[in-house]
């Protein structure tokens, strides 16, 4: 449905929507607490999807849990749509923050917990971050801060699927060791595979179970995940394959 | 001034207009020149491939560096390359740099007046489908308003070369803003070679009003200046602002003198942009009736660029009708 609707919209980021899909499924489906009915109900759980150019991966969700009809989704990118290419929180239903510009997210994500602990609240707040958003610096400030106050009700995700636009990860600008530099920043690391579902719902009740700590989870996953010949391919983070090789995908999907 | 284009090159520029990238003319011509001058190095965040300097990375893997996504470190860095004696060209999307890093480029560039060049690629609503998250609207407004920074804004492939052979010729903290859709060639390589630092350039002389744009909407202006000759008999004046900061005062006050109202295109927020800057001009020189064609103090959003330009506003049709609009006034 994904790869669907970026056909239809000619344009997008098919590779990083691909891979993180069983993470935000997760969430959506068996983790938060959250009403399509009621997408600003104050005791949801919150997602940010700091990797804003995933949209579609987050439009498609909200869209088969019902905050909107799966007939918006043909109209990603097109003008005056609720579906903007990176999400707009005026204009859809449970989008959380407008996002975008990478590395702002997890600090958003704070600001919710924080507020949280001041209500005495207990919703939760999920940050989903791309492993080349770990590059900026704010980052790091956001790391600092949410051990600082012991922040146990944010999560963050880092899809480490090792590419970014210009290529791997590794040779763009190293980010590893990932997990030691959030051990070094005091918070509770998990890796988990980010297609076993088993290891990834245990990981988000593991987080929740967690004292005075915020836990990142890292999940390995893999960049255009699903579609072989987009799989590890950084020219498919910012290009839509044609509609017809879609098709195919799709109908090999279908047969499965 | 005497105008740059004969009309029948503007003829021929609108009837069979030729086509070509401002990212990609950027991106050659760093390679062009880096040959000569062995200082320049290039900086780049994780969109090289977009803007076109991973073409200078290719020939000159040495005097080329890939922050990653890290924009604040990108005109950090490239400060630090300038001060050392280097001629540091740093890019990448305009909503990033200067968007995420107005502080750094105050503080360690523009500040001490450090030789380096901001070239950033994708500014305006013309971005398209990404929507206003990735539309940068506000930054010659901001990179206007700090002092020592110059601005400047290619309307072609050939100005783009040609701004560029400048910046890295020319000494101090430099900003350029180019967008990302092909676009039609206004200049021949000759005709841009006669860009001047801090010159704006005639491209169609007339003496009933006159249009100054930036960018994009310079095309849209000859389109708008032809329809009025045609339709009102009106013969309108085209200035080309290629630099907004310094800005060519002389050409804005003898516009206002000899043509009577102006009406000034940009594909950027109407506060503080091309507009402002011109009207801060004409009031204080010499006052007449003006109109500014912007986005109007508005977020933009997702669509096809072209969508886009019509549904804000930034059109030929939107300025001819501000034009008569002007003229209609004049006349009560
Ligand atoms: C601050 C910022 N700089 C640059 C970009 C342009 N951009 C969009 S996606 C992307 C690469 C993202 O890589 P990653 O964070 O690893 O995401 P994923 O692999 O999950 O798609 C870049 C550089 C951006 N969105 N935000
Ligand atoms: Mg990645």
């Amino acid at each position: 449905m994904i790869l669907e609707t970026l056909v239809e919209a000619r344009s997008g980021h098919p590779g990083g929507s691909l891979s993180a899909v069983e993470l935000v499924v997760a969430l959506y489906y068996s983790v938060m607490k959250h009403d399509p009915k009621r997408p600003t109900w104050p005791e949801r759980d919150r997602f940010i999807l700091s990797k804003g150019h995933a949209a579609p991966l987050l439009y498609s969700v909200l869209a088969q849990q019902g905050y909107f009809s799966l007939e918006e989704l043909k109209t990603l990118r097109k003008i005056n749509s609720l579906l903007q290419g990176h999400p707009d929180p005026r204009k859809t239903p449970g989008v959380e923050m407008a996002a975008g510009s990478e590395g702002i997210g997890l600090s958003v994500g704070i600001g919710e917990a924080l507020a949280a602990k001041i209500d005495n609240k207990d919703y939760r707040v999920y940050v989903m971050m791309g492993d080349g958003e770990m590059q900026e610096g704010q980052i790091w400030e956001a790391a600092m801060c949410a051990s600082k106050y012991r922040l146990d009700n944010l999560c963050g995700i880092v899809d480490r699927n090792g590419i970014q636009q210009d290529g791997l990860t590794e040779q763009i600008m190293p980010i590893e060791p990932l997990a030691s530099k959030w051990k070094a920043f005091n918070w509770n690391v998990i890796q988990v595979d980010g297609y076993n579902f088993e290891q990834i719902l245990e990981a988000f009740n593991a987080a929740s179970q967690m004292r005075n700590k915020p836990t990142v989870i890292i999940a390995h996953t893999t960049k255009g995940k699903g579609v072989e010949f987009m799989e590890w391919s950084p020219e498919y983070h910012g290009k839509v394959p044609d509609r017809k090789s879609i098709e195919t995908i799709v109908k090999e999907w279908k047969s499965e | 001034m005497a105008q740059v284009l004969s009309p029948e090159e503007i003829g021929d520029i609108l009837d069979k207009p030729k086509k070509g990238s401002m990212r990609e003319a950027f991106g050659e011509t760093l390679v062009r020149l880096g040959s000569e001058l062995k200082d320049i190095v290039v900086v780049g965040a994780d969109t090289t491939g977009s803007i076109k300097t991973s073409l200078f990375g290719a020939k000159y893997p040495e005097r080329f560096f890939n922050v990653g996504i890290a924009e604040s470190n990108l005109v950090s860095v490239a400060a630090g390359l300038g001060i050392a004696g280097k001629i540091p060209f740093a890019s990448t999307y305009a909503v990033f740099a200067p968007g995420k890093c107005v502080d750094q480029i105050r503080n360690a560039i523009a500040y001490p007046e450090v030789n380096m060049k901001l070239v950033a690629s994708h500014a305006g609503i013309s971005v398209g489908p990404d929507g206003a998250s990735h539309q940068e609207l506000e930054d010659i407004a901001t990179m206007r308003a700090i002092p020592n920074m110059h601005v400047v804004i290619p309307s072609d492939p050939n100005s783009t070369s040609r701004l560029v052979e400048i910046l890295a010729r020319d000494k101090g903290p430099y900003y350029m803003r180019i967008a990302r859709p092909d676009c039609p060639f206004i200049y021949s390589a000759a005709q841009a070679s006669s860009i001047r630092k801090g010159g704006s350039m005639t491209v169609r002389d007339g003496s009933d009003a006159t249009i100054i744009a930036c960018g994009l909407l310079v095309y849209e202006a000859l389109i708008a200046a032809r329809k009025l000759a045609t339709e009102n008999s009106l013969n309108v004046r085209v200035i080309d602002m290629l630099s907004i900061k310094p800005i060519d005062e002389m050409a804005i006050i003898k516009a206002a003198s000899a043509t009577g109202g102006i009406v000034t295109a940009e594909e950027h927020n109407v506060i503080g942009g091309l507009g402002g800057a011109v009207a801060e001009i004409v009031v204080e020189n010499y006052p007449v009736l003006m109109r500014r064609i912007g986005t109007q103090d508005t977020f933009g959003e997702s669509g096809e660029s072209g969508e886009l330009m019509i549904k804000y506003g930034l059109t030929a049709s939107n300025i001819s009708a501000k034009i008569l609009e002007l003229k209609n006034l004049d006349r009560k």
